[in-house]
C-alpha cells in the first residue's frame, strides 16, 4: 500500500485510524484516535473538547436565574434533568423548599424526559449496530413526548423549564389526561422495540460479551447510571439521595449481572417501564397548591459549597457551585457531566476488541458530547 | 435485408437495448421501492414529493447524481479512481445476458427468446463474471487513499471470496438435479420433474439465498459498507455519478442474485406445480398469466426479502460473519451436495 | 397632612403628643398580641411559604471520618449537610489513599478546582468529593495549594481522577504530580492561557496564537498584519 523506503517482505504494521470528529456512529464529535491491527484495537484514544464552549466560565458571570437556560445546552437530549440538577443544588445553597406540586410536577417531567432521552439512545444505539428500523419507532414514541413538553412551555428540546424554588408555569388543562394516555400506550411501545432486538439473535451475538467492565472497574472510574448498574452495582441517586419527591414513589433499580452491553441495553429497558411506573404514581399523586416556594426576587448566596446532584439517564449529574456571601452569581460553578466520566471507561472497555464493538460500546455508555465538552 | 444479420445483429442489438433499459428501469426503481417498503415499516411515508406518490423520485435522484460535482479525492489514484465503478456496474449488466426472462413466443411469425443468450454455461458465466465485480470493490476502496475505503474494500473482498464458496456448491446441488449448467435447460429441468428444485434442494436453496445476501453485501452482511463502522465503506470518496454506478450496480447484483434464484429453485417461468396438477381447475388460470410475469413476480419477492431483511436485521460482526461462512455455511454446503447426488444417484438410477 | 399637625407656639400639644404616643403604642401592642394570637390560631405554614433560611457553617471535626484522619485535617466545616475537610496538599495522597483502603471511599465522584487569585493561604483550592457505597455517605476533601505548587495525582488510587484532573490542568493550570498523561482536555493543546482562572476574560483571548505561531509569536506580542488588512 505505502512505498516506504526498504521494507522488510511481511512487515506487520499497526494502521492508526482517526475516528470522527466527522464520523457517523461517534454521536456528535468525538474523535478516536484508534491504533488498529487488522480490525482489532491495540489502542483507542477519546480526544474530545470539539464542543467546548466554556460554560462552567459562563456561569460565573450570570445571575443564578440566568444560569437555568444554559443548563439545557449541557446533555442537549435531556434539559429537564439539567434544570432540575441546577435548581434543586441552588435550593439547598438558599434553603428552599419547593411545594409538593412542584416537585411532583418536575418529577413527571424529569421521568418524561428520561423516557425521550433513552429513546434517543435505543434508536442510536440499535442504529449503530445496523437495525435502523427502531430509530424510526422509538423517535415516533419521543416526539410524543416533545409534544407534551411543548404543550408545557413552549420549547422542545432546551426546555428551561424549571426555577430555583418551584416552577414557572402551571400545567396547562387537560396536560395530565394526554400524559396519562401516553402513560398507558408506552409499555406496549416498549414491548414493540423489544420485539425487534431483544431476542433478535445478530443483535445478541453483537451485544452479549461486549465491553464487559467489572463492578470494581467500574466503581474505580467513576461510572454512574446504567453502565455502572449494568455492571451489578445497585445505585441510584433517586433512592440513595432522594431529591424532590422521590422518597414518595415506588419503584426498582434494575441491574445486570454479566456487565456487558447486552445487559445495559436490558437495564435501559427496564428503567423505561420503572419511569412510567414512577410517572403513574406521579399522577395519581400530583397534589394542588402553589408551585413557587416564596423565594426572595434577588438571590443573594450565603458563603459556601453545596454540591447536589440529579439521576440523569446518563449517570449522576451534579452540580458544584460555590457562592460568596450575598453573592448573585456562582462564584464557581462546577457541573459533573456523567457522559465525562462514563466515557473514560471507553478505552479500558474495548481495548482488544473488534472496531465493530467500538461502536457498540459507544453505543451503550450513551454519552452526549455536549455535556462532555461543556 | 439478409436474414443472417437480422439474426444475428439487429435482434440482439433490440434485445440488448430493451434488456439496458429495461433492467436499469426495474433498478431505479427498486431503490423506490425500497425507500417505499423501508418507509411503511419503519412508520412513515418514504418518499412522495416528486411526481404523484414520489413516482418521480429515481429520476430526480438520476438527475441529480448526474449534475453533481464528481469529486477524486487529492490522494487517489486517479485512473483506478475512475475505473473502478466501471468495474464493478459492467459484470453486473453483463449477466442479465444470460438469464431467461420467459419462454420463447411467437410474434408474427418469429420466435422471439425473452433472452439474449442460452448458452450451455451459463451458470459458470454468472458465477466467473460475478467474481469480476469484487475487482471492482477493492480497486476502489484502495484507490481513494482513505482508510475506512480501504477496510471496507478488504472486508468486501475476504465476504465475496468466503461466501462464493457455499454459494458455488448450493449451485453445484442444483446442477445435479438438472443435469445441465444452461440456465434454460435447468427451467425446463423442472418442467420435466414437475417441481420447483426448491422442494428437493431446499439446504440447497437456503445456502444459496443466504450467500446471495452475503454476496450482495446486503444487511445483516453490510459490513464494507457498514455505515456506522466504515462511514460508507468502499464507496466513502465517491460522488456524482461514479457514486450512482456503485449505487446501481448494488441494486442489479441483487437482482441477478434473485434472478438466479428463481431460475435454479423456484421453476424460473413456470408457475408452481409445472404440469402436475393438470387435472385441477387453478391450472388453465395459472398457464394463462404469461412467463414473464411468473418470473418477475418472483423475483420480485426476492427483491422484497432483501429489503425485508434490511428493515429487520441489525449487522453481524466481521469475526461473526466469517464463521457463520466457513464453519457452518461451508460444510453444510459440502454434505448438502452429497445428499443430493446421493439421491439424484438413487432416484434417477 | 400637614394642617393635622400640632402646632409648635401653642404650649398644650406637648401633653397631646405624649398622650398620642401612648396610644400608638398601646394600639399597635394590641395589634401585634392580634397577630400574634392570630398567628398561633393559624395552622402552621408550610415551608415553602416562609422565607428560606439559608443553611449555616458549623465546625465539623469530630465527623467519624474527620476525626480518623486525625492530624492530617487541618479544619472542617459542615454546610448543607455535607462536610468539607480540609487537608494539606503535601499529603493528599496519604489522606485519598486512607480514606479508601481504611474508611471504604471507593468511589471518586468529583474533583475540581476553585480560583481565588487574591487569597493568601494559595491561590488554588483542589476539591475532592468522595463516596461510599457501603452506607452512600459523602465527603469532601479540600487541599490548597499556591500558584506554582504542585499536587500530586490520585489516579493511581482511583482511576477516574485520570480526565478530571486533565481537566484542571487544562482549565486551571494546576500541575499534577505523577499523573500518566497530564494533557489538555478540552481545549488544544498550545491553547494560551487557563480559561477558568478568575484572571482570563470571559470573552476570551485571541486564539490565533496556536494555529499560526508565525504570526501570533508565542507568548503574546502585537499582532502583525499586512498593511490593508484589517487589523
Amino acid at each position: 500500500m505505502m512505498n516506504g523506503p526498504e521494507r522488510p517482505l511481511f512487515d506487520v504494521e499497526e494502521m492508526e485510524i482517526s475516528f470522527g470528529p466527522q464520523h457517523p456512529a461517534t454521536h456528535g464529535v468525538l474523535r478516536l484516535q484508534m491504533k488498529l491491527d487488522g480490525e482489532r484495537i491495540v489502542e483507542a484514544k477519546p480526544i474530545i473538547g470539539y464542543l467546548h464552549r466554556g460554560t462552567e466560565k459562563l456561569f460565573e458571570t450570570m445571575t443564578f436565574p440566568a444560569c437555568i437556560p444554559h443548563t439545557d445546552r449541557l446533555d442537549y437530549v435531556n434539559a429537564a434533568h439539567n434544570n432540575q440538577g441546577f435548581c434543586i443544588t441552588m435550593e439547598k445553597l438558599l434553603g428552599i423548599s419547593i411545594p409538593p406540586r412542584a416537585a411532583y410536577i418536575r418529577m413527571i417531567l424529569a421521568e418524561l424526559q428520561r423516557l425521550a432521552s433513552h429513546l434517543v439512545w435505543l434508536a442510536t444505539h440499535a442504529v449503530d449496530i445496523g437495525a435502523i428500523t427502531p430509530f424510526f419507532y422509538t423517535f415516533r414514541e419521543r416526539d410524543e413526548i416533545l409534544d407534551l413538553f411543548e404543550e408545557y412551555c413552549g420549547a422542545r428540546l432546551t426546555l428551561n423549564t424549571m426555577k430555583i424554588g418551584g416552577l414557572p408555569f402551571e400545567l396547562p388543562d387537560g396536560w395530565l389526561d394526554r400524559c396519562a394516555k401516553f402513560v398507558d400506550a408506552f409499555p406496549s411501545h416498549i414491548d414493540e422495540y423489544e420485539t425487534l432486538l431483544t431476542t433478535n439473535r445478530i443483535w445478541k451475538k453483537r451485544t452479549v460479551g461486549v465491553g464487559i467492565i467489572s463492578p470494581e472497574d467500574a466503581i474505580n472510574m467513576g461510572l454512574t447510571g446504567p453502565p455502572l448498574r449494568g455492571s451489578g452495582v445497585e445505585w441510584d441517586i433517586r433512592k440513595v439521595f432522594p431529591y424532590d419527591r422521590y422518597d414518595e414513589v415506588e419503584f426498582d433499580v434494575p441491574t445486570g449481572t454479566n456487565c456487558d452491553t447486552y445487559d445495559r441495553y436490558l437495564v435501559r429497558i427496564e428503567e423505561m417501564h420503572q419511569s412510567i411506573r414512577i410517572l403513574r404514581q406521579c399522577l395519581e399523586k400530583l397534589p394542588e397548591g402553589p408551585i413557587m416556594a416564596k423565594a426572595p426576587k434577588v438571590l443573594r448566596s450565603p458563603e459556601g459549597m453545596v454540591y447536589g446532584s440529579v439521576e440523569s439517564p446518563k449517570g449522576e449529574l451534579g452540580y458544584f457551585i460555590v457562592a460568596t456571601e450575598k453573592g448573585t452569581t456562582p462564584y464557581r460553578c462546577r457541573v459533573r457531566p456523567p457522559s465525562f466520566v462514563n466515557l473514560q471507561a471507553l478505552p479500558q472497555m474495548v481495548k482488544g476488541s473488534l472496531v465493530a464493538d467500538m461502536m457498540a460500546v459507544i453505543g451503550t455508555l450513551d454519552i452526549v458530547l455536549g455535556e462532555i465538552d461543556r | 435485408m439478409p436474414e443472417p444479420i437480422l439474426q444475428l445483429l439487429l435482434i440482439p442489438l433490440i434485445k440488448i437495448v430493451v434488456l439496458l433499459v429495461v433492467v436499469l428501469l426495474i433498478v431505479a426503481y427498486l431503490t423506490y421501492a425500497e425507500r417505499k417498503i423501508l418507509g411503511y415499516m419503519q412508520v412513515r411515508l418514504g418518499p412522495n414529493r416528486v411526481g404523484p406518490k414520489g413516482w418521480l423520485q429515481p429520476v430526480a435522484d438520476g438527475l441529480k447524481l448526474l449534475v453533481k460535482e464528481d469529486l477524486v479525492p487529492g490522494g487517489a489514484e486517479k485512473l483506478v479512481f475512475i475505473i473502478a465503478p466501471a468495474i464493478v456496474m459492467v459484470p453486473a449488466l453483463v449477466m442479465f445476458a444470460v438469464i431467461p426472462f420467459g419462454e420463447p413466443f411467437k410474434v408474427a411469425g418469429m420466435t422471439v427468446t425473452p433472452y439474449l443468450a442460452d448458452i450451455n454455461i451459463a451458470l459458470l458465466f454468472i458465477l466467473g463474471v460475478s467474481s469480476l465485480g469484487v475487482f471492482g470493490i477493492i480497486l476502489g476502496g484502495w484507490s481513494s487513499n482513505n482508510k475506512f475505503s480501504l477496510m471496507g474494500g478488504l472486508r468486501s473482498a475476504a465476504q465475496m471470496v468466503s461466501y462464493e464458496i457455499p454459494m458455488g456448491f448450493a449451485i453445484v446441488s442444483a446442477v445435479l438435479m438438472a443435469g445441465t449448467l444452461s440456465m434454460v435447460g435447468i427451467v425446463e429441468a423442472q418442467r420435466a420433474a414437475h417441481i420447483w428444485f426448491f422442494i428437493p434442494g431446499v439446504l440447497g436453496f437456503g445456502i444459496y439465498w443466504v450467500c446471495g445476501v452475503a454476496e450482495t453485501n446486503r444487511n445483516p452482511f453490510d459490513l464494507p459498507e457498514a455505515e456506522a463502522e466504515l462511514v460508507a465503506g468502499f464507496h466513502t470518496e465517491y460522488s456524482g455519478m461514479k457514486f450512482a454506478l456503485f449505487y446501481l450496480a448494488e441494486y442489479a447484483n441483487m437482482m441477478i442474485v434473485s434472478a438466479m434464484a428463481v431460475v435454479m429453485f423456484c421453476g424460473g417461468w413456470l408457475p408452481p406445480f409445472p404440469n402436475l396438477l393438470a387435472g385441477l381447475w387453478a391450472l388453465p388460470v395459472l398457464a394463462w398469466i404469461p412467463g414473464v410475469v411468473w418470473f418477475l413476480a418472483k423475483m420480485s419477492f426476492f427483491l422484497f426479502c432483501y429489503i425485508w431483511f434490511r428493515g429487520t436485521f441489525p449487522r453481524y460482526r466481521f469475526d461473526q460473519l466469517m464463521n457463520v461462512g466457513w464453519k457452518w455455511l461451508f460444510p453444510l454446503s459440502l454434505a448438502n451436495v452429497m445428499l443430493v447426488a446421493l439421491g439424484v444417484l438413487l432416484l434417477k438410477g | 397632612m400637614s394642617d393635622d399637625k400640632p402646632t409648635p407656639n401653642t404650649d398644650e400639644p406637648v401633653v397631646d403628643v405624649e398622650a398620642e404616643k401612648a396610644a400608638k403604642i398601646a394600639a399597635a401592642k394590641a395589634k401585634a398580641a392580634a397577630a400574634k394570637k392570630a398567628a398561633e390560631d393559624a395552622p402552621p405554614k408550610d415551608p415553602w411559604e416562609e422565607k428560606p433560611i439559608p443553611p449555616a457553617h458549623s465546625d465539623a471535626m469530630d465527623d467519624e471520618d474527620v476525626a480518623a484522619l486525625e492530624d492530617l485535617v487541618v479544619s472542617a466545616d459542615l454546610f448543607a449537610g455535607t462536610v468539607t475537610a480540609t487537608v494539606e496538599a503535601e499529603k493528599i495522597l496519604d489522606v485519598c489513599r486512607f480514606l479508601k483502603d481504611e474508611r471504604g471511599y471507593d468511589f471518586l465522584v468529583d474533583q475540581t478546582a476553585v480560583d481565588w487569585p487574591e487569597r493568601e493561604e494559595g491561590r488554588f483550592d483542589i476539591i475532592y468529593w468522595l463516596h461510599r457505597h457501603s452506607d452512600s455517605k459523602r465527603l469532601r476533601l479540600r487541599a490548597i495549594i499556591g500558584e506554582q505548587q504542585t499536587i500530586e495525582s490520585v489516579e493511581s488510587i482511583w482511576g477516574a481522577a485520570n480526565w478530571m484532573e486533565r481537566e484542571i490542568y487544562d482549565l486551571f493550570g494546576v500541575i499534577f504530580g505523577n499523573h500518566p498523561g497530564l494533557e489538555r482536555i478540552l481545549t488544544w493543546e498550545g491553547f494560551n492561557g487557563h480559561p477558568l482562572r478568575k484572571d482570563f476574560p470571559v470573552e476570551g483571548i485571541d486564539t490565533g496564537a496556536a494555529i499560526y505561531p508565525d504570526v501570533y509569536p508565542p507568548g503574546g506580542g502585537p499582532i502583525v498584519t499586512d498593511e490593508g488588512e484589517g487589523a
